[in-house]
């Protein structure tokens, strides 16, 4: 592998910028003849615009623009998008209301952006939104995803009747009902999944530069995935041909989902920058974050297994209801259906499974994919179900897991997808002996003689990552492709560019993807250069999320890398006169097997550049691009097992151990596997026992900052036990599955198993605070 | 954050007469909630007078009947004071147990009196321990100086120049943070007086703000004893419910609460 290569934990090369303070964000980027946005936003979670009066706004010092929706509309900037298609169980295409960047006529959620002002300074524009009259007319809201559907409930569009976007279905509903009519055991649940707010540490935000000459906008813009908001934005939202618009995501202060969409705030600058013909920037607050990123979650589910008299899973039914908020996000009609319905067979043999989900409008943040997107809600539900199920059978619940494993691979699950590779017993047996699951009872008793409350809890999870292929993404109804693409040019004195369309907003591309190509050459990470999230500088991308870019993004690199590889042994062959065959790649240099004969990379490269003894007919230079589809998702997997003990007199819970056997197939660079394992397991984590978007009956977000959203913070989390058990991925030569969701999709499960083993007490709901915890301890 | 005019006062006259001065004047100690709300614009006021490094102002006194903190002392002082945590050790940790270290360096012990949080953890000291609150006009004592979520005794432009604490023959803090905020989900500071008196008070739980536990004060006079408290049941009314505890497990925290704090007070 080499001390760079791939499988060394070498230390992040992007981290002496941030660590030193050194990253330029977009807030860090200022422009001559910068002015500031300030948005106005509805403070009611439904309600009629009647009237917005800016003439006293206009005339305070420094303010060149108040806009509003109705301007926008005029000015004919396309509605916001849902880019998946799904059609209900009836046949018909979802039922979608518009969303508009601003509202013209009726906002439906408290935060939605109804008017904006444009000013020299921030504190300027602030103060004259203060002074801009918006007459609202309050109609009655609903926030709570099964009070939207019951009837007589607020209507919120009108394309929608009852509030209902889709009512969508998977599966073979007859064959389920067949098991379920010859089970010897039923196990019902209903369950549901909190809504959370992503919290990326940088918020959002966006400077919008437009050039009347050229008539080119350039837009910075905290983007996940530069590309696909270049494509949207002029394909869908008017705003300017693709050849007339660069999308630059300098750093990116961490994403999580919430920074894939394209958001009303960024539209809004580029059309204001147009209007009052000067740069227009835009930096939310955390208070916006709050009440505008795209939050994740929220399911209400009953859920329902069959079992045989040998404790054989023989079928599966589920009914989930899922809260999309005000308006249709990005790829939020995606989430509750084919990222989560999908991965409903989890790690077992189900041989029927029927699952029905409808999706539900509210008055409340649009909801869209949030690190593990539908999986974590797939997860939650199975590892609840399966805790739940041993606990009903009196059987250990990491042997009825064990029991309905799946062993062999390929396997076709009912629900869509084909695993590929894994080994589910050898993921759980290294999490059984990493805890020691065989010692827990006399650990149990133990504590419990000391006054403690001890438990354990077992999740096995699944997921399907690097998302692909197009093909198949796009009879489902996906409106893109997911591919990705990477060109390496290799500079005339022997450096690397590589330029790919992924996104690193965290994740640490710069160095796991350097160390590709270090280990392909036999060269330093110092040598290769990672260049990425500039429409200018890359052809095309579709980013970063879904844990994809080492799965996809790596293998395209992977594939420009042989194509270079493949030209520059025949520069070498010809410049030492040997064959082209005998040609291999060492330590920076190229070599004759068997003879002494070599040339250096840099040799190899300026040979290319001058041009002046290449083969016959060969053209000049060392630059190769490639595109890469790949033929399937990978399925990472994976056991976590969580032991705890409860305090009884509070219901506080306090870790005693974690740990986390996970198959990502192969580690290019351990430690960033483990950094982002770690920061998973914190939002699992911070999912089962902290997190919760609560709004109240009336629409009302209740937790609208850090004082009442709990986040976790290092000392509510333990000190993680990580370890691998290796499946190669066999749809891609690297043989990489990816992590960067897993942590987030398994971990839930495994803390409120072990809560609920603690008290003896089923019946608790995430997050499990300690009111909630004593409650369920009060029986 | 709105304009506004920031002096710093070098004395405790300087600064009243800067604030008689101003329209809508605000003393200004460690920040920690006047510069978060003023960033807000939920206030906004002419002038900020900051007192944060008046000399006067800072410090820590203990004689053999009372330990005396002024004002502008910061909380990370108070809990590492090795004077208070010999004389109070509980006061100590109470301090000790107030947000993260950079709140700890800045926030002071008047500017949290003085706001008088309802969830603010120096008020259940102050009240447990019948401290005195001085101020640059008077002296107030505890029981009069708590007015309800955030209202004090204090008059307009008066300001909190020390707080002396008599030292008990027992004391504990006990503090269960609310998960996202940190402040006291509910805190309990129990005290025994030198005099054999039993002083217990709860912050975080009541809804008009700080207050003593009647019920377990009288259990304790019995029986000094975390065990008994087993069979006291504190009432639910007139606590505070929300979504991160309703009123009945916040009553059920008062009691534990307590009975750790009586623990911990030995
Ligand atoms: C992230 C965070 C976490 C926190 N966690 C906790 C916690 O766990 N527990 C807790 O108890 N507190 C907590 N606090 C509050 C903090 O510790 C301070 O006690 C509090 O902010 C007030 O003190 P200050 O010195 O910062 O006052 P300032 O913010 O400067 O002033 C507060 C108010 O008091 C007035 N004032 C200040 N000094 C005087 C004086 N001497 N006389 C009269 N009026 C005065 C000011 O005019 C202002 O109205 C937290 C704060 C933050 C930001």
């Amino acid at each position: 592998m080499g001390i760079e290569g791939i499988g060394a934990s070498v230390v992040r090369k992007e981290d002496k910028r941030f660590i030193t303070g050194k990253g330029r964000y977009v807030d860090d980027i200022k422009l001559v003849g910068m002015t500031h946005a300030h948005f106005i936003r509805s403070p009611h979670p439904h309600a009629k615009i009647k009237g917005i009066d800016a003439s006293a706004a206009l005339k305070m010092p420094g303010v060149l623009a108040v806009l509003n929706g109705k301007e926008l509309v005029d000015d004919k900037i396309g509605n916001l998008i849902c880019g998946w298609m799904i059609h209900s169980k009836d046949g018909s295409p979802m039922k979608m209301g518009a969303w508009p960047a601003m509202a013209p006529e009726v906002v439906r959620f408290v935060g939605q952006a109804v008017a904006v002002v444009i000013a020299e300074s921030k504190n300027q524009a602030r103060d004259a939104a203060e002074a801009v009259v918006v007459d609202y007319e309050e109609l009655p809201a609903v926030a709570d995803v099964k009070a939207a559907i019951a009837p007589g409930a607020p209507q919120l569009h009108p394309e929608a009747p009852g509030n209902q976007v889709y009512d969508w279905v998977i599966g073979d509903e007859a064959a389920v009902n067949d098991a379920f009519s010859k089970a010897a055991n039923v196990v019902t649940m209903e369950l549901s999944n909190n809504r959370l707010v992503p919290n990326a540490m940088e918020p959002r935000a966006a400077i919008a530069d437009y050039d009347a000459a050229e008539e080119h906008f350039t837009l910075y813009t905290t983007s996940q995935n530069p590309h696909v908001a270049r494509l949207v934005l002029s394909a869908f939202y008017n705003i300017a041909p693709e050849h007339k618009l660069r999308v630059i995501a300098p750093d990116v202060g961490g994403g999580f989902g919430s920074k894939i969409y394209i958001y009303p705030e960024e539209m809004v600058a580029l059309w204001a920058s147009k209007k009052v013909g000067r740069p227009v920037k835009w930096t939310g607050d955390r208070t916006e974050s709050f009440l505008t990123d795209a939050h994740g979650r929220d399911h209400v589910t009953k859920a329902e297994m069959a079992f045989d008299k040998d404790h054989k899973i023989t079928g599966l039914r589920v009914k989930t209801y899922a809260n999309f908020g005000g308006y249709m996000s990005l790829f939020s009609s995606s989430v509750p259906t084919y990222l989560y319905a999908t991965l409903l067979s989890g790690q077992y043999t189900i041989p029927a499974i029927h699952a029905e989900v409808i999706g539900v409008y509210t008055n409340t943040t649009p909801v869209d994919a949030y690190r593990g997107a539908g999986r974590p809600e797939a997860s939650y539900l199975l590892e609840r179900m399966m805790e739940t199920a041993a606990r009903q059978l009196k059987v250990d619940p990491a042997e009825l897991r064990k029991k309905n494993f799946i062993t062999q691979f390929p396997h076709q699950t009912p629900v869509i997808m084909a695993y590929d590779a894994g080994d589910f017993n050898a993921s759980l047996d290294a999490a059984m002996k990493a805890i020691d699951y065989a010692g827990f009872p006399s650990r149990k008793a133990k504590a419990k003689s000391e006054g403690k409350l001890r438990g354990i809890g077992v999740s096995c999870y699944i997921e399907a990552c690097g998302i692909a292929p197009s093909k198949a993404v796009g009879s489902l109804g996906a409106g893109v492709g997911l591919w990705e693409s990477a060109e390496v040019r290799v500079n005339p004195v022997g450096t690397i560019e590589v330029l790919t369309g992924s996104h690193s907003h965290g994740q640490g591309h710069e160095t796991a993807f350097a160390q590709l190509v270090a280990d392909r050459l036999g060269i330093s990470i110092n040598q290769v250069q990672i260049v990425h999230g500039d429409t200018d500088k890359v052809q095309f991308g579709m980013g970063t999320y879904g844990s994809r870019s080492a799965a996809v993004g790596l293998t395209a690199i992977l594939k420009a890398m042989e194509k270079v590889e493949a030209k520059a042994k025949k520069i070498a062959a010809h410049q030492l006169e040997a064959s082209e065959a005998d040609i291999v790649i060492e330590g920076g240099e190229f070599k004759v097997t068997g003879t002494d004969k070599k040339i250096a990379l840099p040799m190899v490269a300026l040979a290319a550049y001058t041009a002046h003894n290449l083969p016959d007919g060969m053209e000049p230079g060392l630059k190769e691009s490639a595109f890469y589809d790949p033929s399937n998702f990978t399925f990472p997997a994976g056991s976590y097992i969580c032991e705890l003990e409860v305090d009884p007199g509070t219901g506080k819970t306090t870790f005693v151990n974690f740990v986390a056997a996970d198959d990502f197939g192969r580690l290019i660079n351990p430690m960033i596997v483990e950094g982002q394992v770690h920061g998973g397991l914190a939002q699992g984590i911070g999912q089962a026992l902290l997190e919760h978007a609560v709004y109240d009956g009336n629409g009302q977000p209740v937790t609208a900052s850090f004082m009442d959203y709990a986040m976790p913070r290092a000392d509510d989390l333990p000190s993680f036990k990580l370890s691998h058990t290796t499946t190669l991925c066999p749809g891609n030569p690297l043989g990489v599955k990816g992590c960067g969701e897993a942590g987030a999709i398994g971990s839930s499960a495994a803390v409120i198993n072990a809560i609920t083993d603690a008290i003896g007490n089923n019946a608790l709901e995430m997050p499990a605070t300690p009111d909630r915890v004593w409650r369920a301890m009060q029986g | 954050m709105y304009q506004t005019t920031y002096h710093r006062a070098s004395s405790v006259d300087e600064a009243a007469s800067l604030f008689a001065k101003g329209s809508e004047p605000k003393y200004l100690a460690g920040g920690h909630t006047l510069l978060p709300v003023m960033k807000q614009r939920l206030a906004s006021p002419s002038d900020v007078i900051d007192i944060a490094r008046i000399k006067d102002l800072i410090g820590i006194e203990v004689t053999g009947d009372a330990v005396t903190i002024r004002a502008a002392t910061t909380h990370n002082d108070v809990a590492n004071s090795a004077a208070v945590q010999k004389a109070i050790p509980a006061l100590a940790h109470l301090a000790s147990t107030i947000g993260d270290p950079a709140v700890r360096h800045r926030g002071t012990i008047g500017g949290s009196l003085a706001n008088n949080d309802p969830a603010a953890d120096y008020p259940a000291a102050v009240l447990a321990l019948g401290a005195t609150i001085k101020t640059n006009k008077r002296t107030i004592a505890a029981d009069d100086f708590f007015k309800g979520l955030f209202t004090t005794a204090l008059d307009d432009g008066e300001m909190i120049t020390a707080v002396s604490f008599p030292i008990p023959a027992k004391g504990g803090y006990s503090k269960f943070p609310h998960p996202a905020s940190r402040f006291a989900l509910t805190g309990v500071f129990a005290v025994k007086t030198k005099a054999g008196d039993v002083r217990v008070a709860a912050t975080g739980a009541f809804q008009g703000g700080v207050a003593r536990v009647g019920a377990i004060e009288a259990a304790l006079k019995t029986n000094w004893a975390a065990s008994a408290l087993d069979s006291v049941t504190v009432s639910a009314d007139g606590l505070m419910s929300d979504i991160h505890a309703a009123a009945d497990y916040r009553a059920n925290l008062i009691k534990v609460m307590a009975q750790r704090a009586v623990q911990a007070a030995g």
